[in-house]
Parts: structure tokens; C-alpha cells; sequence
């Protein structure tokens, strides 16, 4: 991607507007939200398992676990409760800033990597 | 030599206790295989396995094999499956490309029916910058709908006609006819408003001129004309960036006791070429386990019974990407990390309804 098209990336997610339906609470929260339900539309397993990779990661929950309920519907439910430290839509965010981080640090190092060389530039 | 078929018996499995330098190993048995699922999850074990970026870091590893203009491989150590697997899953469903949606088609006499050609034509990958192109508002009215921000548009027009003087007992349509077989190359592009400026010196032309699309005999004919436009893997194939994103675990060989003499070559043989090498004192050695194919071969002789075990290492990934040619394979990864990214930040900035 060349400098100028980074720039118009950039531009477009400050002025990125946020899908309202794109989250939402399932119904089988506790009181205190230390154990809740999300439905996420247009995702699938590639969101999914990875997120639950990371918030399982998290020490402060309790249980993570994602799933597809029917293939024909493109919605994503994830299962999160705490152990009560912090909140289901806490352990979320974490996850996901977790996973952001993640990527950038996996790009980052590629692009080391590529401009260190030492690899094979020919079709094999 | 004896050869093993059939298990001896049916046997209990209990649950394996796996020595700590072995977690991250899934074993591979005869007909069986053990310790296949991730466990570095916190409160599973003694260890902590907190979710922490600066280890992350440190452990994270990226091997570039190689890295051509069609291809790479490159090996992700350290990361986990359900991460390896997404980047894997967006380079096949989610990184945009460009190809041909929409053919209309103005007079084809050949004996290749309309909707077949169509679909041969959207096949073709274009050599065009995905980034070059903005996306199509499916909202708007099919009138509205083609710009040349969003559309680039292609012609083919071909006819068959017989050649002059061609010598006497000639068989070949090649030499018999003008335009017998219609290639990918045949296409032309037609440049749309700001497109003249832009694309004066490349045209958008298909990355494999020589595709077969159609044949014809003399007095047929084809003449139509293409909206390229973007899409993703996950909406239909011909807008998959590559031919194949796969990744595969790095083999690993544990010979447990030594394997000597003639023993040693049976050994090496149960291999491909290259992953089996014996030292100067007739012992099997393993030289490259990365070339093994896990054939599991080895396992079928008695003669090895509990002289080796095989295995895979679950954290290290050996990624395979083949682009169709648009975008190079390392733009195709980066593009895949991005999207996982901009994915994460997205529901991260989301508001959660009820």
C-alpha cells in the first residue's frame, strides 16, 4: 500500500461510523455483569476462535466459549463469565484491544523480516 | 519384513500425563492421536499462561523460506492455532480482489453456452490493484450503480473466419482458422472517465493471458462486454486473492534409541528423501524433519516399535500462500493481519444494543 493510500485509511476510520446492530446482549446476564452473552452480526469462526483465544487468556474468567447457532445465519454468540473482578463486557474489550495489539505486533514483525532478507526470491 | 496391518488389540487409553517439554507436541501413533488440544490457558496448570503482549514479543518467531512473486512460505512460531487459523481463513475469504461480476453479452454463436462463458470469464484474475477500486453500493439503482471509481470495464469481440491458402492437408485449426480458440488476452479493456489518465501505461489485463475461454469455427462469434468490480472470497471464489492459503504443523521425530546398520537404512526409507540422513557410525539421524510428510510409514514396521516417535509442533505453523497473481503473496498476508485488526478495533468501538 502506498503512503497516500495509508493516509485515506487512516482518515476513514476517524470519521468511521459504528453499527449499532453489529453487538448486542444476549438475554442470561447476572445482575452485577460478571457473566453475559454477546451476538455479534457478520462474523464467524475466523472473530470468533481467536477471540476466544485471548479472552480465555484473561485470568480474571472464569469460562469463554463461542459459537455459530445456526449455518445459514451469519452470527457469531459468545459466552463470557468472570470470576467476578471484572465485568463480561470488560473481559470483551480486553480481548479485543489483546487481539488488536496481537496483529500489530505480527505485522510489525513481518515487515522486519521481509526487509531483513535472506530468503529465497525465486518460484520454487 | 514384517508388516503390521491391524492393531494386536483393542487397548485402554487412559489420559496421558505429558512431561512439561512435551505440551506443546501433538503425538502422532499408529491409528491414534494424542494431545492435540491447546492447554496454555490460565488455571489449567501450575504455570500462569496469562494473556501478556511483552512475552508475546518475545517469543513470537517469522521464518521467511521464500517470497517470489507468486508464492511463499514463511513459518509463525509461537502463536496459537485459533490465531494462525484466522490469518489463514481471511487470505481465502476476506481479503478484496478484483473480477468480473456482471457479462453482458451482445451475440455469441459458439457452442460454449452464455452462462458457462460468463462464469469462465469471471474466473480470470485481473492484474489490477484491489486498492485501486471503491466499493459497490449494492443499494443503488442498477443504472447508478457502475462508476469509474467503482467499475472497470472489459470488451470481447472475436470471430472466427476461415484462412487462405492454407497448404493442402492441413488439420490444424490453428493454421485453418483466424480466432479458433479465445484466450483470457483476448479481452480488452476500456478505459472509463478518469480511468484514461490513470491507467495510460498499464492497462488492467488478465495475469495469465493464455486461459482458454472458448472455441470457435468459422462464422461464430462472441462479442460482450465485463463490469470488473471488488469483492471477497466469502461472497464467491473468483474474488479469492489466492490459488491456496494453507499452513501445515513442522513434523518432529524423536528417535528414542539408536538405529544402526542395515536397520538404520530400512529406517531412512520410511522418509522422503532428505529427512533421514545416517552419520559415519551407521546411525539414523534426523536432518530435516521439516521436509517430512508424516506418512507415518515408520510406524507400519515392527522392526521400530518404540525406537521412534512422531509428532507435530503445535505452535509452529509452516504457512503456504499461491496468489492468482493480482496482489503479491506478502500483500495478501499483511492485507489478512490488517483485517483481523481493523476487525478487533471495530467491535472494540461498537456500542453493544440490548
Amino acid at each position: 500500500m502506498s503512503e497516500e493510500n495509508k493516509d485515506i485509511t487512516m482518515e476513514a476510520v476517524e470519521e468511521q461510523e459504528y453499527d449499532v446492530d453489529k453487538i448486542k446482549l444476549l438475554p442470561g446476564l447476572s445482575e452485577d455483569g460478571t457473566a453475559a452473552s454477546f451476538q455479534i452480526i457478520d462474523e464467524d469462526h475466523t472473530l470468533g476462535n481467536a477471540l476466544r483465544y485471548l479472552i480465555m487468556k484473561n485470568p480474571e474468567v472464569e469460562f469463554c466459549g463461542y459459537s455459530i447457532p445456526h449455518p445459514s445465519e451469519n452470527k457469531l454468540n459468545v459466552r463470557i463469565q468472570t470470576y467476578g473482578n471484572i465485568t463480561a463486557m470488560e473481559a470483551l474489550h480486553q480481548g479485543l484491544d489483546g487481539l488488536s495489539a496481537l496483529c500489530t505486533h505480527v505485522e510489525e514483525t513481518f515487515n522486519e523480516k521481509v526487509e531483513a532478507g535472506g530468503y529465497s526470491v525465486i518460484e520454487p | 519384513m514384517e508388516m503390521r496391518n491391524e492393531p494386536k488389540k483393542y487397548r485402554y487409553h487412559p489420559k496421558p500425563q505429558i512431561p512439561p517439554n512435551m505440551s506443546d507436541i501433538v503425538g502422532i501413533e499408529y491409528n491414534r492421536v494424542t494431545n492435540t488440544t491447546s492447554t496454555d490457558f490460565p488455571g489449567h496448570s501450575s504455570e500462569e499462561n496469562a494473556w501478556d503482549l511483552e512475552e508475546f514479543k518475545k517469543n513470537l518467531q517469522i521464518n521467511i523460506s521464500h517470497l517470489a512473486g507468486r508464492s511463499t512460505n514463511f513459518d509463525l512460531i509461537n502463536i496459537d492455532t485459533s490465531i494462525a487459523n484466522a490469518f489463514r481463513r481471511i487470505m481465502i475469504a476476506e481479503v478484496p480482489s478484483v473480477a468480473a461480476e456482471t457479462v453482458y453479452i451482445y451475440n455469441n454463436t459458439s457452442v460454449i453456452q452464455d452462462e458457462v462463458l460468463a462464469h469462465r470469464i469471471g474466473l480470470i484474475p485481473l492484474n489490477v490493484d484491489p486498492d485501486t477500486l471503491q466499493w459497490i453500493d449494492p443499494a443503488a439503482d442498477e443504472n447508478e450503480r457502475f462508476n469509474d471509481a467503482n467499475t472497470y470495464v472489459m470488451t470481447l469481440d472475436v470471430s472466427c473466419s476461415k484462412r487462405d491458402n492454407v497448404p493442402e492437408g492441413t488439420t490444424d485449426p490453428k493454421i485453418l482458422y483466424r480466432n479458433s480458440s479465445v484466450y483470457a488476452k483476448d479481452l480488452k479493456f476500456v478505459p472509463q472517465g478518469r480511468q484514461e489518465q490513470l491507467f495510460k501505461n498499464s492497462p488492467v489485463a488478465p495475469c495469465d493471458p493464455n486461459i482458454l475461454l472458448a472455441k470457435l469455427r468459422p462464422g461464430q462469434e462472441i462479442s460482450l462486454r465485463v463490469h470488473c468490480i471488488l469483492g471477497i472470497g466469502s461472497d464467491h471464489a473468483k474474488f479469492s486473492p489466492v490459488a491456496t492459503a494453507s499452513y501445515r504443523l513442522m513434523p518432529v521425530i524423536d528417535i528414542k534409541e539408536p538405529i544402526v546398520g542395515e536397520l538404520a537404512k530400512r529406517f531412512q526409507k520410511c522418509f522422503p528423501s532428505g529427512v533421514i540422513e545416517i552419520d559415519e557410525n551407521g546411525a539414523a539421524y534426523v536432518a530435516d524433519a521439516r521436509k517430512d510428510t508424516v506418512s507415518r510409514e515408520v510406524l507400519r514396521h515392527e522392526e521400530f516399535e518404540g525406537k521412534v516417535k512422531l509428532g507435530r509442533k503445535r505452535s509452529h505453523f509452516i504457512f503456504n500462500v499461491e496468489s492468482t497473481g493480482a496482489m503479491s503473496p506478502l500483500e495478501i498476508f499483511l492485507k489478512s493481519v490488517r483485517i483481523l485488526k481493523n476487525k478487533a478495533d471495530y467491535l472494540r468501538n461498537c456500542p453493544i444494543g440490548q
